[in-house]
């Protein structure tokens, strides 16, 4: 069509930054995904700066009024300005989600590695415990030990713990698998033969080429963290006093909001849940992409 | 079909079912909550007997629950239990079980769950094959391609906003419940046209959470069996694309898809507890919810334990099935 012209300017390497966003520009899901996540961070961080922390727990405002000018987002039967208690709910479940989905990650690494490096009776137990305890739904289990923690004494880290206990093993066997073919690879060998330590190679070596899984596992361990905190709070197992989104809908249902009429309490919630759900699918998914270019998608 | 295998696989169920009790048996064990006193401490709140009764009833039920056993003799007759799907004694509906409780809830969810598990599995799989299919138009593509973003979305959050659209923007279908407030249950059409009304939200809400993982594990498998030998020996034997899309495209990728089967059942069966919650159904989840709600342990555990060993068996009768299924495993 058009002519091509040279120009004489010599060719500059673009800088990182430069190449990041060319990247962002071939992996769409992973820009969606970080643009919500974005989004959602500025609206808490403006939030906490601006709302009165108060407002988000109960006799804090008039009850049962829709939304207004005054209260974006309405306020619920038992008086809490729901814009208040979405800002806190968000912040507490970021807290749930980076706090397990990190400790998970690391956890799961360690035991990836542990199992992969040393083999043998230790591989073997560390896989089959993994295998049998995947099959079984680890909400259920999670269900368990929050239903036998006193319900006054739930706060946000017991959410985290108790969403941690069964968060170990997705990473574990991810690691493993990626330690296994790793460690078959000539790098490692050359390191070995010029006599590097075990210590030197896993550090060294190996670590460094695992940090996109590792990256890829933390962003899949959040979201399953948001996921199961969210599943218990519905079902009416999260700290009761607390406005996390999942307890807002929980208490939204309770008192029959859709048949009162008092419509606009659980949906703001549910969007906000959908979109923070929806912005880790994205990324994980462009991550996933990231991490292993071969199962690019064919479109 | 090897033998072998079959006992691995049985070995495996077992121990899965064993690792499930020990966990649901230890964890409220561990814990310092009793919950038969939890139970009475709250009954005793509201006024109906005095605080003074209340450690006479505590051990009394104790006794009666063998809480007051040691623990290993506590362990055995608990397993020994489960061997004879024998769960223990509700707390809140005394003399029921947790048995009885749990066949009178069961027919609901396994309604719920069994449709939506099948509708959202063929769905899927034909909308992944053809996104996968070259020769499919875009737009089915990118009808598959958007069912793909609903993927990260719990199916509460749909019924959420499937309630306020639907049932309570439109009217109409019904906001939840099983049936219409004064109806009586019985055999006619007319009641079952009225379950089947409400029990349409709550279905489309799981079908459109779950096709997504469908079609993204079915396009991948399309596009590995697109360059496969025999796709292309069909093309040359110059059989039309119809056949070669049934017979020997969607029939190898569908094989693999079916392991997952049993795997996506039980994350179905969590999202339809919670989706059963919101909707107010009866079923298994609305049983666990009200036994949340008023600290009915044996019923909560008994609950868990029952859908962990279901799930468990159905993923092994998954695998025992596959053999049948696939020849190329059954010759090895």
């Amino acid at each position: 069509m058009s002519s091509v012209t040279l120009s004489n300017t010599a060719i500059r390497q673009p800088n990182k930054v430069t190449l990041f966003f060319r990247y962002l520009r071939r992996n769409p899901s992973l820009t969606f995904g970080l643009l919500i996540m974005l989004f959602l961070v500025i609206f808490t961080v403006h939030g906490l700066l601006t709302i009165n922390t108060k407002d988000a727990y109960p006799l804090a405002v008039r009850p049962k009024m829709p939304p207004s000018f005054q209260y974006p987002l309405g306020t619920d039967f038992f008086g809490r300005d729901l814009y208040a208690a979405m800002v806190i709910g968000m912040w507490q479940t970021a807290v749930i989600g980076v706090f397990a989905g990190a400790l998970g990650t690391i956890i799961g690494t360690i035991f990836g590695f542990i199992s992969a490096y040393f083999g043998g009776f230790i591989d073997a137990a560390i896989t089959s415990i993994c295998q049998i305890l995947i099959p079984i739904p680890a909400f259920l289990i999670q269900v368990i030990i929050a239903g036998s923690i006193d319900k006054r004494s739930v706060t946000i880290l017991t959410m985290a713990w108790v969403v941690l206990l069964l968060a170990w093993m997705g990473p574990t066997l991810v690691i493993r698998a990626q330690v296994l073919s790793m460690k078959e690879r000539q790098f490692v060998s050359v390191a070995k033969l010029s006599g590097m330590t075990s210590l030197g190679i896993i550090f060294k070596e190996i670590l460094p080429n695992l940090l996109p899984f590792i990256a890829a596992a933390f962003i899949a361990q959040v979201f399953q963290a948001v996921f199961a905190s969210f599943y218990l709070a519905i079902v009416g197992l999260g700290p009761v006093r607390e406005p996390l989104l999942g307890n807002t809908i929980w208490s939204a249902q309770t008192q029959g909001a859709f048949f009162n009429g008092w419509w606009w309490w659980p949906i703001g919630p549910a969007v906000a849940m959908i979109l923070i759900l929806g912005s880790l699918a994205l990324i994980n998914m462009g991550m996933d992409e990231m991490a292993n270019p071969r199962i690019r998608r064919s479109e | 079909m090897n033998f072998r295998l079959l006992s691995k696989r049985l070995l495996f169920l077992l121990m899965v079912v064993w690792a499930a009790s020990t966990i649901t048996f230890f964890i409220p064990r561990i814990s310092p909550k009793n919950p038969v006193r939890e139970r009475f401490a709250e009954l005793a709140r509201t006024g109906g007997f005095s605080p003074e009764d209340l450690e006479v009833i505590v051990a009394d039920y104790s006794q009666r629950f063998g809480l007051d056993k040691p623990l290993l003799q506590q362990y055995g007759d608990y397993m020994w239990g489960i061997l004879r799907f024998d769960l223990g004694i509700s707390l809140n509906k005394f003399p029921k079980t947790v048995m009885q409780l749990i066949y009178e809830s069961l027919p609901w969810t396994i309604g719920l769950v069994f449709i939506t598990t099948i509708l959202s599995f063929i769905l899927g799989n034909w909308l992944g094959a053809l996104a996968a299919w070259p020769r499919s138009p875009d737009w089915l593509k990118n009808i598959a391609t958007s069912f793909v973003l609903f993927q990260g979305v719990p199916p509460v959050l749909l019924g959420i906003l499937l309630i306020f659209f639907i049932g309570f923007k439109l009217k109409l279908l019904p906001l939840g419940g099983a049936y219409s407030i004064g109806t009586v249950p019985d055999q006619s059409i007319g009641f079952f046209l009225d379950v089947l009304r409400h029990q349409l939200l709550p279905g489309i809400a799981l079908v459109l959470g779950s096709v997504g993982g469908w079609v993204i594990s079915m396009r991948g498998m399309g596009v590995t069996i697109q360059g496969e030998d025999y796709v292309t020996f069909a093309e040359h034997k110059g059989l039309g694309p119809r056949v070669i899309f049934r017979d020997y495209y969607l029939r190898n990728a569908l094989l693999p898809q079916i392991t997952g089967l049993a795997l996506a059942l039980g994350n179905l069966v969590t999202s339809a507890i919670v989706v059963e919650g919101i909707f107010a159904l009866p079923g298994l989840g609305t049983m666990l919810n009200s036994a949340i709600r008023s600290n009915d342990f044996s019923v909560i555990y008994g609950i868990v334990l029952f859908i962990t060993i279901g799930i468990a068996t159905l993923m092994v009768i998954v695998e025992f099935l596959y053999p049948l299924l696939d020849p190329r495993i059954r010759h090895q």
